[in-house]
């Protein structure tokens, strides 16, 4: 590919201690691509996130942002950078508004000096809009984000972070915890959001959700990557088992009569 | 998007939902219980007591105490919100009553230096125990339950080294006498217009024309102001959502950008200010300091607060709530003095409505998120 990816790391290294979480990790996301990160429990998904989304420092490595190389702070430093990180539970508080939440970290402000305050009305129609525009019909953006469903928060989580100009975005499971009907609406939301042209890394260990919207899949193991795959090249069940590390699974599945 | 969810009416209702009413939006708002309590207990009095627990004065009885508590149960209400306790507050107020008293009796300060020390220590004391609790992660619960027993016990080591072995450090109305400064922390508000009322016949006044109430109790003042910003601040502004947010999920907040750190040092720091508040009120006030200050006005402020519907667990509640929860305690304290009740039962009223809030704000918590 001739464009520069948004997000390009190359033989990532972070160390806790003594603790190896990630030993080269390499991944590159490009605009209007969804990249699937693909890893067991362990293989460093949650380390390598919180990484991109500038709540650890790398301990060694290349990370480049749009070709530059970056380091990043604090959360803040890369969510200006246009990276937006979506938490599987994290990413709302049920007990304030859908509007509250939506703003939450950038309130629109209106009047002067010590006397600015926020801006409900625009706020709430802005939240209405938005919502509107990803096919969840809210009654009032004032009531508590609780009322949603898993798959609603998620896509409001989503669409907060297209909202505010993300260039790339981070979905961390999204999808691990909801039922059939709503893994479909957020994976759709998915489809949606890469055709508008922002960057998706897309981090699952569900090799199905990650076929329906993926383009191409990175597959973590141990703190390290096994290499990238584009979407065609490799067969469902070979990333399957690259996943798990190889035989213990295959010989598992056989057992089971081929049913994971 | 919305043909997944496609089994709604004709209407195009989702038919599993039920349109909001009146009472769920009611029922949102977090202050109905402490109304609701509130009329109760004004019903309760209308029929129980002395008709002169209404009249004009008996409204400025029950204003002073409910103020005091007020002032504190606003600061409590929003440092739960935020996701803390302060259980220090009570023992705040007597330390910072020390200071203050030690700063004019013992130092010779004029009473602007005496305010200002006061509140520095409001400063120091509320960022100490935020610290120790962001930095250790420790439940607020405790560390500031550390500081009520620290506090009160450098209070009383304080007065007997100020006063020469008391408990007690007098003086204080002989240092401050004549200043305009103390008219912002003691005896009445607001008399010009009570004279004039009295004078064009609106409220009632003696034989030689003053009124028979001069004014409004200062602090009623602070508590009703305070009542307003805090409501405001909470409600529309940028800082006022942070609050919420850090109450509601620390890592989410932090995740989304907000200072959660700052957000809660803040709010440490403000109910520490709010505690000397009150010290250099009713230390003007009685002319004196002691060492029983302030004695279990942390857990009174935290039952205005909960009454006024803030969630022990944090990341929900309202001032104007803790407002109104401050009225009722002020209400039942001296309204039992009108009736011909034992004002023991004060106590018992007490466990019973914090007991009722605290039933209700979970059946409340449950309506707004949906919970089954």
């Amino acid at each position: 590919m001739a464009e520069t990816p948004i997000i390009e790391v190359r033989d990532l290294v972070k160390h806790f201690g003594s603790v190896i979480a990630l030993n080269g990790v390499s991944l590159k996301v490009s605009s209007g691509e969804v990249l699937c990160l693909l890893g067991d429990n362990g293989a460093g998904k949650s380390t390598l996130i919180k990484t991109l989304a500038g709540v650890h420092k790398r301990s060694a490595g290349d990370f480049l942002v749009d070709g530059r190389s970056i380091d990043f702070e604090s959360p803040r430093d890369a969510l200006d950078a246009g990276i937006a990180t979506v938490y599987q539970d994290l990413a709302m508080i049920p007990l304030m508004s859908i509007t509250r939440n939506f703003f939450m970290g950038r309130e629109p402000l209106k009047g002067f000096g010590p006397f600015r305050y926020m801006d409900m009305k625009r706020a709430d129609t802005v939240t209405r809009e938005e919502m509107h525009k990803i096919g969840i019909d809210i009654r009032d953006p004032q009531q508590a984000v609780g009322t949603l469903s898993g798959g609603e928060r998620q896509c409001v989580a989503i669409a907060r972070a297209v909202y505010f100009g993300a260039k790339v975005l981070i979905l961390d499971e999204p999808t691990s915890a909801l039922g059939v009907a709503q893994t479909s609406m957020v994976l759709k939301y998915i489809d949606l959001v890469r055709s508008k042209g922002l960057g998706v890394v897309f981090i699952t260990h569900n090799v199905r959700h990650a076929f329906a919207v993926g383009n191409r899949f990175t597959v973590l193991n141990r703190g390290r990557t096994l290499g990238t795959h584009a979407k065609g090249e490799i067969a469902m069940d070979a990333l399957q088992n690259l996943m798990a590390g190889g035989k213990e699974l295959q010989e598992l599945s056989g057992e089971l009569g081929g049913t994971i | 998007m919305s043909t997944i969810y496609d089994v709604k009416d004709k209407l195009g209702r989702d038919e599993r939902v039920k349109t909001s009413s009146l009472l769920t939006t009611l029922i949102r708002k977090p202050e109905l219980g402490a109304v609701a309590g509130l009329v109760l207990v004004i019903v309760f009095f209308l029929v129980f007591a002395s008709p002169t627990m209404f009249t004009l004065a008996g409204i400025m009885n029950i204003m002073a105490p409910a103020s005091q508590l007020g002032i504190l149960a606003i600061g409590a209400a929003l440092l739960m919100i935020g996701g803390e306790f302060d259980l220090s507050l009570g023992s705040m107020i007597a330390f910072a009553g020390l200071v203050f008293a030690a700063a004019l009796v013992v130092w010779h300060m004029p009473l602007a230096a005496a305010i200002l020390i006061a509140f520095l220590v409001a400063l120091v004391v509320g960022t100490v125990n935020a610290q120790i609790v962001i930095r250790t992660g420790l439940p607020s619960f405790i560390v500031t339950l550390a500081f009520l027993f620290i506090l009160r016990g450098l209070t009383l080591v304080g007065l007997k080294w100020a006063s020469g072995g008391a408990t007690q450090l007098r003086g204080i109305k002989d240092v401050v006498e004549g200043s305009t400064l103390a008219g912002f922390f003691s005896g009445n508000a607001l008399e010009g217009l009570f004279a004039w009322m009295a004078a064009h016949d609106m409220i009632d006044k003696f034989p030689n024309g003053l009124p028979k109430v001069s004014g409004v109790p200062v602090e009623a003042v602070w508590f009703v102001l305070f009542a307003l910003f805090a409501t405001w601040l909470l409600l529309r502004t940028k800082f006022g959502n942070w609050i919420f947010a850090s109450g509601g999920d620390a890592r989410a907040a932090r995740n989304s950008g907000v200072p959660v750190n700052r957000v809660k040092t803040t709010l440490f720091v403000v109910t520490a200010a709010c505690a000397t508040l009150v010290a250099i009120i009713t230390v003007l006030d009685a002319g004196s300091t002691d060492a029983r200050r302030g004695f279990q006005k942390e857990f009174e402020a935290i039952i205005a607060a909960v009454i006024g519907g803030c969630l022990l667990t944090g990341g929900y509640g309202s001032a104007i709530g803790a407002f109104f929860g401050s009225l009722i305690f002020g209400m039942v304290l001296i309204g039992l003095t009108y009736t011909t009740i034992d004002q023991d039962w004060y106590l018992v009223f007490l466990g019973t409505m914090l007991l009722v809030a605290v039933v209700f704000n979970n059946v409340v918590r449950k309506r707004v998120t949906g919970e089954r």
